[in-house]
Parts: C-alpha cells; sequence; structure tokens
C-alpha cells in the first residue's frame, strides 16, 4: 500500500489543530522535516507543523514560493474551493457546520422530517413483505 | 509568528567621558538575550573582555531590538557558537533552516540543550549569518534544497483539534496511515 498524498510544494492541506483549524492551506515551501511554509487567499504567509497538516487530494500547480497574486490565480484555475466542496470529505465537513449551528427549531423540523422518511421508508418495507408473501 | 524566547538587540555604548579623554570610542554589539535588561549585561559582559571599561564607568547609548525583515522568507542559518561543556571550551559551527533568525538561535540553543547538554548560560554566539544555498556545509540542511521536494507524511497522529476533547479512552483503534 504506497503512499498517495505527498508532501509537495502546491499540496492543498487542512489545518487540523490550533487557531487556524478547519482553514484550507496550501504548501508553498518546505522549511525542514517537520515545518512547512504556508499560504492561503486570506492569510499572511506563515509557517506551521505538518503535525497540525491533513493533506488533501488536491495539489495545485505553482512555482516555488509564489507571489499572493499567483498563488490566488494559480487557485482559480484549479478550482480549489469548487472541488474541495464537491468532495466527500468537504461535503461531511459543510454538514458537520450546519448540525452545529442549528437552533431549536431546526432541530424540531429536523426531527418531524426524520419521522417522516422513517414512515415512508417503513410503508415500502411493509409493501414488499407483502409483496413477497404474497 | 512564534513568540520567541531570545530577542535580538542591538546594544550601543561607550566609556563615561573623562578630562583625559574627551570622546571615548562608541562601540556597537548584537546579541541575543531574553529581554533588554539582560542584553544591557551581556554587553557589558563581553565589553569587559575586550576592552578595559566596566558597567560602573560606562554608559549605554542605545538599546534597540531588531526584528526579521522578511520573516515569510526561508533562509539558511549558519551559527558559529563557542560553548563550555564539562571538560573545556570549544567552537561549533552549526546550520539551520528557518524563516526568522530568532527561530534560528532559538533552534540552536534547543538542539544545544538536547544533544550536547550545554545550557544557555554555558553558550556565547560568535556570529550568525544567512548562508546562500550552495554554501551550506550540513548534508541536513542540504537535503531540502530540492525546488521539487516531495515526501509522504509516514505517520499520522491522530489527536483531537482542542485539548479539552481529550479522553482517556477510544472506543476503536486509531488509523495511523494516511
Amino acid at each position: 500500500m504506497p503512499f498517495k498524498r505527498y508532501v509537495e510544494i502546491g499540496r492543498v492541506a487542512l489545518v487540523n489543530y490550533g487557531k487556524e483549524y478547519g482553514r484550507l492551506v496550501v504548501i508553498v515551501d518546505v522549511i525542514d522535516q517537520n515545518r512547512a511554509l504556508v499560504d492561503a487567499p486570506d492569510m499572511v504567509r506563515g509557517q506551521m507543523n505538518f503535525k497540525r497538516l491533513s493533506l488533501t487530494d488536491i495539489k495545485i500547480d505553482i512555482p516555488r514560493v509564489p507571489k499572493k497574486k499567483t498563488l490566488i490565480s494559480a487557485m482559480e484555475a484549479a478550482d480549489v474551493k469548487n472541488k474541495w466542496e464537491n468532495s466527500s470529505w468537504g461535503r461531511k465537513l459543510i454538514v458537520q457546520k450546519r448540525r452545529a449551528s442549528l437552533n431549536d427549531f431546526d432541530r424540531f423540523k429536523v426531527m418531524l422530517a426524520k419521522i417522516k422518511r422513517g414512515g415512508a421508508i417503513r410503508q415500502e418495507l411493509a409493501k414488499l413483505k407483502k409483496e413477497k408473501a404474497a | 509568528m512564534a513568540i520567541f524566547r531570545f530577542h535580538q538587540y542591538q546594544v550601543v555604548g561607550r566609556a563615561l567621558p573623562t578630562a583625559a579623554e574627551e570622546h571615548p570610542k562608541i562601540y556597537r554589539m548584537k546579541l541575543w538575550a531574553t529581554n533588554e535588561v539582560r542584553a544591557k549585561s551581556k554587553f557589558w559582559y563581553f565589553l569587559r573582555k575586550l576592552k578595559k571599561v566596566k558597567k560602573s564607568n560606562g554608559q549605554v547609548l542605545a538599546i534597540n531590538e531588531i526584528f526579521e525583515r522578511k520573516p515569510t522568507k526561508i533562509k539558511n542559518y549558519g551559527i558559529w557558537l563557542r560553548y563550555q561543556s564539562r571538560t573545556g571550551y570549544h567552537n561549533m559551527y552549526k546550520e539551520y533552516r528557518d524563516t526568522t533568525l530568532n527561530g534560528a538561535v532559538e533552534q540552536m540553543y534547543n538542539e544545544m540543550a538536547s544533544r550536547h547538554r550545554v545550557r544557555c548560560h554555558c553558550i556565547q554566539i560568535i556570529k550568525t549569518a544567512t548562508i546562500p544555498s550552495k554554501l551550506c556545509k550540513r548534508e541536513s540542511t542540504k537535503q531540502f534544497h530540492d525546488s521539487k521536494i516531495k515526501f509522504p507524511l509516514v505517520f499520522k497522529k491522530v489527536r483531537p483539534p482542542t485539548r479539552k476533547l481529550k479522553t482517556t479512552f477510544k472506543a476503536s483503534r486509531p488509523n495511523l496511515f494516511k
């Protein structure tokens, strides 16, 4: 089982610890074995330990330490935002965020929707069982 | 920007003017200390060893903290130091890759403490310089001079995103791959 996600210049990673938790950053250069220089369109370029990064499948094409404009245009060209939001990992995070931000009325609506969905499933199941028995 | 334990200061001082010497020579020194008070003390320590002047017959003219010019650029730092081991004094040259000089100096102090058991008060920094990639001597810094550097993260440590969510017991074993 070889490795598929490498630390390389242009790799998109998710920050999984610390102040920048949940942000998508691009690895712009490697400082040494434990740290990388990371950059994102809306943050100052800074160093980050690899322990705080989770690598994703997305990689963009950039030269070694690009200017901010080059980085932003490369991210637009590779369409990182849409690729992330359509990937299963990205979608799960969006759903998690939505669920965490529900208020009580929303949770009530979710409960009603779940009951309705359960009822519909049980109706179909009962129909299938009757056909089987007949 | 991380919190640095060691700050770089520029201290300028001279002997007090006397009747014999109206305009004594002014000396400037760049050194590392945890705060300004310590920086001034270090300045007199070194100046005493070089010139015939002490804090009691001298004055500090200026002390300024020196900040990193380009903290987003990765540089190779070479540090020449003199340290005291259990058996005597030795000189050493070490190389570090970092974005700031203060960060490299902090790496140096930590490495000297771990590798040689030398505490920070037994270390004197002789000289620091940014080294261009061609002139680096140590393999461990030269291996990162690759514009197409690529390596996998072999061991994934699973940890909760905040220390509040830490629990002693977990329901299942963690997945350490990838």
